[in-house]
């Protein structure tokens, strides 16, 4: 699946990190978050779901 | 048109409602009720508004997140925590200080709110704090050091929980922590339920001063800190010297009035729980020890007067209608009890893990310290279990002062022994 974010909305917490650390990190400068990778296998996609629920900006997306 | 819908305020549940006295820990018993009956209610506050409540978890969230709901306390039909205390409301939305924008961002919409916000994101990183970690260790221990050396009965708010978090956000903000005791007490009467406009202004005023002229210091000869980064930024033009100031204050404040709150209320909840408190010291696996804390955040709830915000257009929602200028307050006490989302809310489950809780609010507001918060109590927990087995509170549990007047839970004092 694709994961997508949208770091407009993004208010940096960093909850999608802890989520899925293989997937989201934050930047240094003000820690809005960035992918590490756009495409999640089956064994990922749980993490990326939870980290999409627990964003509390919805910047997180999940689709095929 | 229902009872709960009903703007005949005589008839409405007031608010804050009152806890139970035997059971410290609960939100208070009639909001429990009304979760059942309702998800949106309005409420009468002390100068007579009758802003809508938010009891359910499903609905808070969702309103959390809705850029229908404005965080501007400058808005008419803002439900102010002045107005629940009874005082003047226009009084506390004064511009300069108070329910105003005397508080940064927390009160603002974006744009500006995320302007603001993302000028002091970086030191809040999961990665720059758990840098941290070793540091905050270090503190702790110190702390429990002082301690142990006394003998008898001490205040562990006084010895512990409330120099830690001080220590940590000072360094963090590069504020000289020789100042707590003033700043300490100026973040108290802010945060006050009953305080009179005039007491919050003053206390702004006071930390203002403080805070201006520390800022001078930091524009001549910058460290490495997040306050002298505000001060470039001043130089640069992005912000004004007030406007840096005001997020300082709020940084300060918050960063440690809610966490002390949090490392006394939690020591005693799990003092109440000894098996918990038994497995958190024996056996503090970091996985139990972070699940243990957001059970904690969830159980406890300690922001119980709400997330408050003003409706800027209709909203339909819950089966009622929220109509522009109508005040909204998200429970997020009784979200975080809502029994469609935990099982058995009201039990204590260091394992539950409920990553989902909204102890931290939600939406873009959401708390900027969380992750700093959580790792301070990571810390905390088990090293005062763990360096203080025999921790006991001195007296009852229903004789501590509980923090019922403030508008951040917690308790005044936390007299323990060992």
């Amino acid at each position: 699946m694709k994961v997508t974010l949208d770091q407009d909305r993004c208010v940096a917490s960093g909850q999608c990190v802890m989520a899925a650390m293989d997937v989201f990190d934050q930047r240094d400068e003000d820690g809005i978050a960035v992918l590490l990778t756009e495409d999640v296998g089956p064994e990922t996609v749980p993490d990326v779901q939870l980290a999409a629920a627990v964003c509390p900006a919805a910047a997180i997306g999940l689709r095929p | 048109m229902t009872l709960h819908e009903t703007a005949c305020p005589e008839a409405l549940p007031s608010f804050p409602m009152p806890r139970d006295g035997r059971c410290p820990f609960d939100p208070p018993p009639r909001g429990r009720d009304l979760q059942q009956e309702v998800p949106m209610t309005r409420v009468r506050l002390a100068d007579g508004s009758t802003p809508w409540l938010v009891t359910r978890y499903a609905e808070g969230r969702a309103l959390l997140l809705d850029p229908r709901l404005s965080a501007d306390a400058s808005r008419p039909g803002y439900p102010h925590a002045a107005a629940a205390a009874g005082e003047d409301p226009s009084a506390a939305s004064d511009g300069s200080v108070g329910g105003g924008a005397g508080l940064s961002f927390i009160l603002m919409d974006d744009p500006e709110h995320a302007r603001l916000r993302r000028m002091v994101q970086a030191p809040f990183t999961v990665r720059r704090i758990e840098a941290m970690r070793p540091d905050v260790q270090e503190i702790a221990d110190e702390l429990i050091d002082a301690m142990l050396a006394k003998d008898g009965v001490v205040d562990l708010v006084e010895e512990f929980a409330l120099p830690l978090p001080s220590l940590v956000i000072c360094r963090l903000l590069g504020v000289p922590y020789a100042q707590h005791e003033f700043f300490q007490e100026s973040s108290k009467a802010i945060v006050h339920r009953g305080a009179t406009p005039e007491g919050r202004r003053a206390a702004f005023t006071d930390l203002a001063q403080y805070m201006g002229s520390l800022l001078a210091q930091k524009l001549e000869d910058p460290q490495e800190d997040l306050f002298s980064d505000l001060g470039a930024r001043v130089l640069d033009g992005e912000l004004t010297a007030a406007e840096a100031v005001q997020m300082g204050i709020l940084l300060l404040v918050a960063g440690h009035e809610t966490t002390a709150n949090m490392i006394a209320l939690g020591t005693t909840a799990l003092l109440e729980h000894p098996a918990d408190a038994a497995r958190l010291r024996d056996e503090p696996e970091p996985a139990l020890v972070a699940s243990a804390v957001e059970e904690l955040l969830r159980y406890l709830t300690i922001t119980h007067d709400g997330r408050k915000r003003v409706a800027t257009e209709a909203i339909e929602i819950g089966g009622v209608r929220i109509r522009a200028g109508e005040g909204v307050i998200v429970a997020t006490d009784l979200g975080n009890r809502d029994p469609a989302v935990f099982a058995d809310p009201a039990t204590l489950d260091l394992e539950r893990n409920p990553r989902n809780h909204v102890g931290f609010g939600f939406g873009i507001h959401q708390c900027l310290g969380q992750n700093l918060a959580r790792m301070e109590l990571q810390v905390v927990y088990p090293t005062l279990l763990r360096r203080v087995p025999g921790l006991r509170l001195a007296g009852e549990l229903a004789d501590l002062p509980f923090k019922h007047d403030a508008g951040i839970y917690g308790v005044h004092s936390l007299p323990v022994t060992w």
